[in-house]
C-alpha cells in the first residue's frame, strides 16, 4: 500500500508564514495540524515558531505594526511615534487594540536606518514618520485603505560612487550580458577568476569567496546548493536592500555564475522577513530569467547547467545571518548555529555541499566577470580590491548609501557623509567596533578598518550608555540561547551596564566587564557571542571620561548595594494597606 | 555527512603524534579529543557531551580548549596529525569555572533540596573546580516546574539546556519528546505531553538518567541513595583552601578576635560550628569571640580579625548588620548556602513580595479568619524585594559552602585564615548540601 509521503521539512517556515498571514496568529489547532502533516511532535513545531519573533501564538491584529526600535530610530524620535500609535489605537506597545484591528509591536532594525523613524505595517514600509503621519496612517487604515496602497517607497539616496571607471555596483547594467560568458567558458575558469579577484564575503565575515567555492566544487554530491544570504540583520545595514531594489539582476546573474562554478543545481534566496515587500519583484525577476531559459533546465552554457532559485522568507531572528543558523532556518528548524565540526561546503543544506554568499558578494561576482578581473584588481587595495557599499545613518547630514573604493581615508569619508563633530562611530554594526577621534586618520580597507556595511554616527549630544545599553539589549534578545556563554554571559553583562547606569559601579565592575567579555568571546559558539561585547569594551577604552562620570569610589561600602531601591516595593505595599480610601 | 563519516573511518586507524599541554602523545586520527585525552589520563570536563549523540552537541562550552592557538570545544574536535592542544592553562581553567558559575547564576540551583544532589554532573564539576561561590550575580529568574506530563516532571529551574534529552529521547516513530522553545535567556525545554505518554518506563528512566542535572524527574522515583553512596560523593580527593590575604599578626598574649552573626538563616550553621566538639577547646585557646550570638555581645566592642556570616539578606536590618560587620572585621567569611547564594529563604524570590506577605499574614492556613493586618511598624525591619546573597551587599573574602557546612570544614577554614596556612579539606567535608 502506498503511504503518504512525508512533507519536506524545509517547507515548514513557509507554511507557518502562510498561516500567520491569513489568520494573524498560529493557533493551537494549527500547530496540531502542522505537526501531523510534517510528522513532528507538536512541541517541536512550537519550538520552531517561538524561535522567530514574527510568528505569534496570539492574534496580532488585522494590521500588525512593527515599530523599529533600533538606536537610530530612537534618536530620531521613536518614542513620540510610539506614543502617537498607542494613543490612536488605544493600547500600549506589545498589545492588540480592543477592536482587534491593530497590533503594535517593536522589532529590531528593519533596514531603513536612513529614513527613521520607520515601521512596517503588514510588512509594508512606512518611513520618516511623524506623530501626525502615524495618526493619519491609522485613520486611513481604519477607513479601508490598504497598507500596500499607502506605504512609502523606501528608496535610499545613493550619495556617492567612485569615478565611473572605478564604480562597481551603482551604474547601469545590461541584463543577461554576463551570461554569455558561461556559453564560452568552463566552470573552472569562473572559479579561477573569483579566486584571482580576492573577493571575500561582504556580509562582514570576509571569508575568501573563491576558496569557499573551490571547497564546494571539490565535494562531490548528487545535488549542491547555493544560498544567497539576504538576511541583512546587522543594525544600521541596508545596503543589501538597496542592491535588491536597484540591481537585483546583478544578484540573480551572480547566483547563476556561482552555481555554474560550484556545480549547484538549486539556489535559495534567504530573504529576511523585514524585506517581505521585496519578495514579489524578486519572484517576477526570477520568472523572467526562467522565460529566457537562464534559469531552469539546460541553461545555455559550455558545460551542462541546471539551476533554479526560490525565495525562503526569514521570520525575525538576527542570528540567522550566521550561515549555519541560516541553513537550519531554511531547513525548517530553529535558527541555531552549528558547531564547526563540518562546514556547509561539506555538509550544509539537507546535508549536501552548500555555499552561502551575501547579496553584495554575489552582485560583485557579476561585475567582476563583466569588467574583467584585471580591471577589478586595479580598484581598491592589495588585500581588498574593488569597492564597498556602506549604509550610513545617525547624526550626519547625508544618511544613505555610499559606494567607496577600498582604501579611502576615514576623515575624507566623514567629510563626505557630512558628519559634524562625530563623537562615536559604530563601525560594522553593534557587533563591530566603536570608533573615536583616535581612529579618524585610519583607512577604510581590509588592511586597516574593514567594514561589513553598517556605519552609525553619534555626535556629542548622544549618551554613550544609552547606546551601549541598547546594543546589549539587542544581543540579549537575539542570542539563540543554545550556548551558555552567549545566552547567560550577555544577560549578565547587560546587568552590569544597568549597574553602571545606576551609578553603583566601581573599578572592580569595569574589570569584571573586561574579563567576562573575554570569556564570552573565547567560548561562544558563533560570531554573535564572539563579537557582542566588542563595542562595550571599545567604549570603555576610548571614552574613559564617560564611564568615570558614572563610577563610585571603591571604598564606599554603602554604595555597592542600593538599600533604598530594595525596600521601595515593601514600602509601597505597606503604604497601600495603611491608606484609608473611604 | 555519510561520506565524511566513511572518510574519517578509513583514516581512523592511522596513528599520529599530537601535543597536549606540551607533552607528546600518539593517537589515532579522527577520534574525539575528549575521549583521547581521557585515555591519556587528562580530563577535559564536559557537561553536554554524550557519546551516543552525533554530531556532538557543543552547547555548554566548558570543554573549550585551544587547538593550534585557536579556541574551540574539545567535544567537537577530532585528532589530526600534529595538532597542538592546550587543555589546562590558567586561562582555560578559568573559562571553565566561569561557565559553571554562569550556570549557577542563571539557574536556580538549590542543592540542599535537589533530588539529584550528589548525582549531579554540574555539581560535580563545581566540586572538582573547588568552587565556593559564583562570581556572577544570581538572576533568580522565575521558571516553571511542569508536573503535567504523564510520567515526568520538568524542573526548569535546574535545566542547563544541554540539549541531551532533545536529541536522545525520541518515540518509536522518531518524534521528539523534548524540545527547545523560545530563544535567548528565555529558552526552555518543553515536554510534548502526547509523545511523552508513549514512552516506556525504561525510556522515561533513561531520560532522567541522561539529564546531567536534576531537571528531568520521573514521578514516583524517590532518590533512595543515602549520603555517601551517591555517584560523586567520594569521587574526588580533596580541595585546598586558598588564601588571599596577608597573614594576621598578633601581639604577645593577644588572641584572634572573631565575630559571628546569623542573618536570614536558620542558625543551623552556628549549630554546626558548635559541633566541632573537643576542637572547641583548641579554639578558645587562640580565639576570643566578640559580637556573636555565642557571647550575646550585641555591639562590637573591638575590631575583629574575622567575621563569620550565616544567612543572606532578607530585610533592611540584615543589610545594616552586614555592613557593620564589614566595617568592623578585617576578613568576612560567608558560611553556609544562605549567606553564599540566598539559600532556602531565597526561594521567595520567585514569588512577588505582595503575594508572600498576603500568604503569610492574610490568606495562609494558619492566619485567622478575617485577618487584615500585615505587621508593620517603624521598629520592624523592612523586607527587601528579594533575598540577596551577602556578596551582592558587601565584599566577602571567603566562602564555606554547605547546608550546613561540615563542622570540621568550618574550623579548618577559619584556622587556615587565622594561622595563614593553606590546609587540605577532604571531599566528605566539602559539601554543597
Amino acid at each position: 500500500m502506498a503511504t503518504k509521503k512525508k512533507i519536506d521539512r524545509s517547507k515548514l517556515l513557509s507554511v507557518l508564514w502562510e498561516i500567520q498571514r491569513k489568520k494573524r496568529h498560529i493557533a493551537h489547532d494549527d500547530i496540531t495540524k502542522i505537526a501531523k502533516e510534517f510528522e513532528l511532535s507538536r512541541m517541536e513545531v512550537e519550538g520552531v515558531l517561538t524561535f522567530y519573533h514574527f510568528f505569534h501564538r496570539q492574534d496580532c491584529g488585522k494590521y500588525t505594526i512593527y515599530l523599529n526600535n533600533s538606536i537610530t530610530s530612537e534618536h530620531a524620535g521613536m518614542d513620540k511615534i510610539r506614543e502617537a500609535f498607542e494613543k490612536e489605537i488605544g493600547v500600549p506597545l506589545g498589545h492588540l487594540s480592543f477592536d482587534g484591528l491593530f497590533g503594535l509591536y517593536e522589532t529590531a532594525c528593519i533596514g531603513l536606518s536612513d529614513q527613521e523613524p520607520a515601521c512596517l505595517i503588514n510588512f509594508k514600509p512606512f518611513t520618516n514618520l511623524t506623530p501626525e503621519k502615524a495618526r493619519d496612517i491609522i485613520h486611513q487604515l481604519r477607513n479601508g485603505a490598504k497598507p500596500s496602497e499607502i506605504c512609502d517607497k523606501p528608496n535610499s539616496k545613493i550619495h556617492y560612487t567612485p569615478p565611473p571607471e572605478k564604480t562597481v555596483f551603482f551604474k547601469s547594467y545590461n541584463k543577461f550580458s554576463v551570461l554569455n560568458y558561461i556559453r564560452e567558458h568552463k566552470p573552472e575558469e569562473i572559479l579561477e577568476i573569483i579566486k584571482k579577484s580576492k573577493l571575500s564575503g561582504m556580509g562582514g565575515a570576509f571569508f575568501p569567496t573563491g576558496l569557499k567555492w573551490q571547497f564546494a566544487r571539490q565535494n562531490k554530491a548528487d545535488i549542491k546548493y547555493l544560498i544567497c544570504n539576504a538576511d541583512e540583520g546587522e543594525p544600521g545595514t541596508f545596503k543589501d536592500r538597496v542592491l535588491l531594489q536597484t540591481h537585483p539582476e546583478l544578484l540573480i546573474e551572480g547566483m547563476i555564475l556561482a552555481a555554474y562554478a560550484i556545480g549547484a543545481s538549486q539556489g535559495i534566496i534567504y530573504l529576511r522577513g523585514e524585506y517581505r515587500y521585496l519578495k514579489e519583484a524578486l519572484e517576477d525577476l526570477i520568472e523572467s530569467y526562467k522565460t529566457y531559459n537562464f534559469l531552469g533546465n539546460n541553461i545555455p552554457a559550455k558545460e551542462p547547467l541546471n539551476f533554479d532559485i526560490y525565495i525562503e522568507l526569514g521570520a525575525g531572528a538576527y542570528v540567522c545571518g550566521e550561515e549555519t543558523a541560516l541553513i537550519h532556518s531554511a531547513e525548517g528548524f530553529r535558527g541555531e548555529p552549528s558547531t564547526k565540526v563540518v562546514y556547509p561546503v561539506q555538509s550544509g543544506f539537507k546535508g549536501k555541499p552548500t555555499v552561502v554568499n551575501n547579496v553584495e558578494t554575489l552582485c560583485a561576482v557579476t561585475r567582476i566577470v563583466e569588467m574583467g578581473v584585471d580591471n577589478w584588481l586595479k580598484i581598491g587595495t592589495e588585500k581588498t580590491p574593488g569597492t564597498k557599499v556602506l549604509s550610513v545613518s545617525g547624526d550626519c547630514k547625508n544618511p544613505g548609501i555610499y559606494e567607496i573604493e577600498w582604501g579611502m581615508n576615514f576623515r575624507e569619508f566623514l567629510k563626505l557623509i557630512g558628519a559634524k563633530e562625530p563623537k562615536m562611530i559604530q563601525w560594522s554594526g553593534p557587533s563591530g567596533n566603536a570608533l573615536a577621534e583616535e581612529d579618524f586618520d585610519r583607512n577604510i580597507s581590509g588592511e586597516d578598518l574593514i567594514c561589513g556595511g553598517s556605519v552609525m554616527v553619534f555626535d556629542e549630544s548622544r549618551d554613550i550608555f544609552q547606546i551601549l545599553k541598547h546594543f546589549s539589549d539587542f544581543f540579549v534578545s537575539e542570542s539563540c540561547g543554545i550556548c551558555v556563554p552567549c545566552r547567560t554571559g550577555n544577560f549578565l553583562l547587560n546587568k552590569k551596564i544597568d549597574k553602571m547606569i545606576s551609578g553603583k559601579a566601581t573599578h572592580k565592575d569595569m574589570n569584571d566587564v573586561k574579563e567576562w567579555s573575554k570569556i564570552i568571546q573565547t567560548t561562544s559558539r558563533c560570531g554573535l557571542g564572539q563579537m557582542s561585547s566588542n563595542s562595550l569594551n571599545d567604549a570603555i577604552k576610548k571614552f574613559p571620561e564617560a564611564f568615570r562620570k558614572y563610577m563610585t569610589d571603591d571604598s564606599d561600602l554603602g554604595n555597592k548595594f542600593n538599600l533604598e531601591k530594595s525596600v521601595s516595593e515593601y514600602e509601597h505595599i505597606i503604604k497601600e494597606i495603611t491608606t484609608d480610601y473611604e | 555527512m555519510n561520506i565524511l563519516l566513511k572518510k574519517s573511518l578509513l583514516i581512523m586507524n592511522k596513528k599520529v603524534d599530537i601535543i597536549i599541554d606540551g607533552n607528546k602523545y600518539q593517537s589515532e586520527t579522527g577520534r574525539n579529543l575528549v575521549d583521547v585525552a581521557k585515555d591519556f589520563g587528562i580530563v577535559i570536563p564536559t557537561l553536554c557531551y554524550f557519546k551516543e549523540i552525533h554530531p556532538t552537541l557543543g552547547t555548554c562550552r566548558i570543554c573549550t580548549v585551544k587547538i593550534n592557538g585557536r579556541h574551540t570545544t574539545g567535544c567537537t574536535a577530532t585528532v589530526q596529525e600534529g595538532m597542538e592542544v592546550e587543555i589546562n592553562t590558567p586561562e582555560l581553567l578559568d573559562n571553565r569555572a566561569a561557565i559553571v558559575e554562569m550556570l549557577y547564576a542563571e539557574g536556580n540551583h538549590f542543592c540542599p533540596s535537589c533530588e539529584k544532589s550528589g548525582d549531579c554532573e554540574l555539581q560535580n564539576h563545581a566540586y572538582n573546580m573547588g568552587l565556593t561561590v559564583t562570581r556572577y550575580p544570581h538572576a533568580f529568574t522565575h521558571k516553571a516546574v511542569d508536573f503535567t506530563p504523564h510520567r515526568m516532571i520538568m524542573e526548569s529551574n535546574r535545566c542547563i539546556l544541554c540539549k541531551r534529552c532533545v536529541e536522545e529521547i525520541k518515540t518509536k516513530d522518531g518524534k521528539s519528546v523534548f524540545s527547545f522553545v523560545k530563544r535567548g535567556v528565555q529558552t526552555r525545554i518543553q515536554i510534548d505531553y502526547k509523545e511523552e505518554s508513549k514512552l516506556s518506563d525504561e525510556e522515561a528512566l533513561h531520560a532522567m538518567e541522561i539529564c546531567p542535572v536534576g531537571a528531568i524527574l520521573v514521578k514516583g522515583i524517590a532518590n533512595e541513595k543515602p549520603f555517601g553512596e551517591r555517584k560523586y560523593d567520594f569521587l574526588n580527593q580533596q580541595v585546598q583552601t586558598k588564601l588571599k590575604h596577608e597573614q594576621i599578626k598578633l601581639k604577645d598574649g593577644e588572641k584572634f578576635v572573631v565575630g559571628t552573626t546569623s542573618l536570614a538563616g536558620c542558625f543551623g550553621c552556628h549549630m554546626s560550628l558548635l559541633d566541632i566538639d573537643t576542637d572547641l577547646l583548641d579554639m578558645v585557646e587562640i580565639v576570643e569571640f566578640n559580637k556573636s550570638p555565642l557571647t550575646d555581645i550585641k555591639n562590637f566592642s573591638k575590631r575583629c580579625h574575622i567575621g563569620l556570616i550565616e544567612g543572606g539578606c532578607a530585610n533592611s536590618e540584615n543589610v545594616h548588620v552586614l555592613r557593620k560587620f564589614r566595617e568592623n572585621c578585617d576578613i568576612l567569611v560567608s558560611f553556609g548556602e544562605c549567606a553564599i547564594m540566598g539559600g532556602i529563604p531565597a526561594m521567595r524570590n520567585f514569588v512577588p513580595l505582595q503575594e508572600c506577605l498576603e500568604e503569610s499574614y492574610l490568606n495562609g492556613h494558619t492566619s485567622e479568619l478575617g485577618a487584615d493586618i500585615i505587621p508593620h511598624s517603624e521598629d520592624i525591619p523592612k523586607l527587601l524585594d528579594k533575598v540577596y546573597p551577602c556578596n551582592e551587599v558587601v565584599d566577602i573574602d571567603y566562602y564555606i559552602p554547605g547546608c550546613p557546612p561540615n563542622a570540621q570544614h568550618i574550623w579548618k577554614v577559619v584556622k587556615s585564615i587565622l594561622l595563614g596556612e593553606e590546609i587540605p579539606i577532604s571531599y566528605n567535608e566539602f559539601k554543597y548540601d
